[in-house]
């Protein structure tokens, strides 16, 4: 009776299912792929109680972490294992969730923290803060932080205006990034009383001679941080689509944008203040996360965890897989270089990037 | 479902910086109706249609939303109401078709409370008016520009707006395409009532989709109505500097513009000056 080539239309219903069943199934994916990181998180965690010189039994690690005191694992795991555990997650989750910020916002894989500099500002001012001022660690994590959001505020001045405001962001970045680190190597040159392990921590960061006494700060501005953006984080995935269009959806882009801006660079710079600039962990940890979970769903948490993995995984590497030990940032580095020079070969083929 | 709404702006200026591009404009949307803003370049067509979206604010006079000043109205209690497709949006990389036209729901969507079958039930319909319910699970970015257009007035359907403004919707397609957008404009007005608003190039479509014609010239409305009554050569050459006979359609009986340029033009009047 109907036209016999006419396509057939499904009833609204079934159009309805058929949505539904789709987005199920992405969801499904995101969540076996959250669930994965997880169990390889708690894999990394447990490896960084259990591994090193010594190799306490289970059982004596699980009670030092229950708070009893167990002859020699109270000390290894107690001082030195858990907090270089605990210091390496937040590290991670901070920078993963800076970078994947700063990347979704700004649409660009390459405009993460330490790719465009505001680590390096952060690194820059904690190293002048405590191996010239000798400040505490309090002062040496503001000064991070401030010298961090001017970095931020001078390279996005710089940028602004004119076509392609993204790409100049980044090559700006890049510059000014390019300076801060020569601060860095200068007065680690001319410190008195340098040694390699100061030296490595804030130039390519490093987990070594992590203590529970410096956890504080970057714990604090994660508590605080993280649930800000994850509540903004459906403004941010509107943001994604153009300022108009967010607009339009009825986010207040300007506010939002200062807001997501000021608690990513926060979160990268205590990060930076506590272990140093881990190497690409913020510019590595969204993408490879995005290739986890599948596009179009919020990265905020995957990237959290991907940071967290990588960071771990990292340092038992840089720990045990050579002869000498390497700090954590020249694993990852090693990780890094190659894909951002994939995406500077990628981004000069298409002709820059808005 | 749909809220009808009445968009005015009274003595409206706005542009960027120190001189204004839109120097007092007074006009008031058709409720119900398709209108389409014509104007040559830099005449203000697109920064008027920004304005009327909350995108850039007036240097001064108002743009009303049902007597409420858009400012004053919070912005996701607006975004129900007033829908925008931009010239250039931009899609993330990779996602589904259907994800990016839930995207379309964020204005609906409580701060801690997820999908909901409401939402499902407008995405699905979005997708089906503009015909690509089966290319749900597809990557926009492997779309067609014609396909792609049709996702982002999905995205702004699924919005579930009374009004819905457009800047140029179909200035990257091609003629094919840009028939099957308007068409089904037309169908979304027809059958929802939703109030149409958009910049449109072409002043053959604009007299052809047109039930109202808003022409700018210099930052100034200087002709507002029917397509019929205002389509004129005298319009045509205040608006375009432009020398042009305006005859009937004969496929659809609106005003036709045929431009006379310098050359092949078959009896040229004796008065034209040489150049």
């Amino acid at each position: 009776m109907a036209l016999p080539l006419a396509p057939a239309r499904p009833a609204p219903s079934s159009a309805t299912t058929a949505i539904h069943l789709g987005r199920r199934r992405r969801a499904r994916r995101r969540a076996t792929a959250l669930v994965t990181l997880g169990v390889i998180l708690v894999a990394l965690m447990a490896a960084m109680l259990l591994l090193g010189k010594t190799i306490y039994p289970v059982s004596d690690v699980f009670r030092v972490i229950l708070g009893e005191t167990v002859p020699g694992a109270s000390f290894t795991v107690g001082s030195l294992r858990i907090p270089r555990m605990i210091t390496g997650v937040l590290a991670g989750v901070a920078f993963g969730v800076a970078g994947t910020t700063f990347q979704t916002m700004l649409r660009n894989p390459l405009a993460s923290p330490d790719v465009i500099g505001i680590t390096s500002g952060a690194s820059a001012a904690a190293v002048v803060s405590l191996v010239v001022l000798h400040a505490s660690i309090t002062t040496t994590m503001f000064a991070a932080l401030l010298v961090g959001i001017a970095t931020a505020a001078l390279i996005y001045l710089a940028a602004r205006g004119g076509e392609s405001t993204g790409g100049r962001l980044i090559l700006i970045g890049i510059g000014i990034g390019a300076m801060l680190d020569a601060v860095v190597s200068f007065v680690i040159q001319r410190a008195a009383d340098w040694d390699v392990a100061v030296a490595m921590r804030w130039l390519t960061g490093s987990l070594n001679g992590s203590k529970w006494e410096g956890l504080g700060p970057l714990a604090l501005a994660a508590v605080i941080l993280i649930p800000l953006i994850l509540l903004l984080s459906r403004d941010l995935r509107a943001l994604e689509l153009g300022d108009a269009s967010a607009t339009a959806l009825g986010v207040r882009v300007d506010r939002t944008r200062l807001l997501l801006i000021v608690a990513a660079v926060a979160l990268a710079c205590f990060a930076t203040a506590t272990t140093g600039p881990i190497a690409f962990v913020a510019f590595l940890a969204g993408p490879i996360a995005s290739r986890l979970v599948g596009p179009g769903t919020s990265l905020t948490i995957p990237a959290a965890l991907m940071g967290a993995v990588l960071v771990l995984a990292a340092d038992l590497i840089g720990q045990f897989a050579f002869d000498t030990t390497f700090p954590v940032g020249v694993i990852t580095g090693v990780l890094g270089a190659p894909y951002l020079l994939y995406l500077l070969i990628r981004t000069n083929r298409i002709g820059g990037s808005s | 479902m749909t809220v009808h709404s009445t968009l005015q702006a009274t003595e409206l200026v706005s542009g960027y910086g120190a001189s204004p591009i839109v120097k007092g404009v007074d006009l008031t949307i058709p409720r119900g109706r398709i209108s389409v803003i014509i104007g040559a370049n830099a005449c203000g067509k697109s920064t008027l249609l920004k304005t009327l979206a909350r995108l850039i604010s007036p240097q001064s006079g108002s743009v009303v939303l049902d007597g409420q000043s858009i400012g004053s109205i919070p912005t996701k209690q607006l975004a129900r109401t007033l829908g925008l497709l931009p010239q250039s949006p931009i899609a993330p990389e990779g996602i589904a078709v259907a994800d990016l036209v839930g995207r379309g729901r964020h204005p609906h969507q409580k701060l801690f409370r997820t999908w909901s079958a409401e939402d499902d039930a407008a995405v699905a319909e979005a997708l089906e008016v503009t015909g690509i319910a089966d290319l749900a699970d597809r990557a926009v970015d492997e779309l067609s520009g014609g396909q792609r257009q049709r996702v982002w007035i999905a995205m702004a359907l699924a919005q579930e707006t009374g009004v819905l403004l457009l800047d140029e919707p179909t200035t990257f397609l091609d003629v094919a395409h840009q028939i099957e957008v308007l068409d089904l404009l037309t169908d979304l007005n027809r059958s929802k009532g939703t109030t149409i608003v958009m910049v449109l190039h072409d002043m053959n479509m604009a007299a052809r989709y047109a039930d109202h014609i808003f022409a700018m010239c210099a930052g100034e409305l200087i002709a507002s109505g029917a397509p019929a009554e205002v389509m004129t050569s005298e319009l045509i050459s205040d608006v375009f500097g432009l020398d042009a006979a305006v005859i009937p359609d004969p496929v659809s009986g609106a005003p036709m513009v045929l431009p006379r340029g310098r050359h092949h033009v078959l009896a040229a009047p004796a008065a034209t000056p040489a150049a």
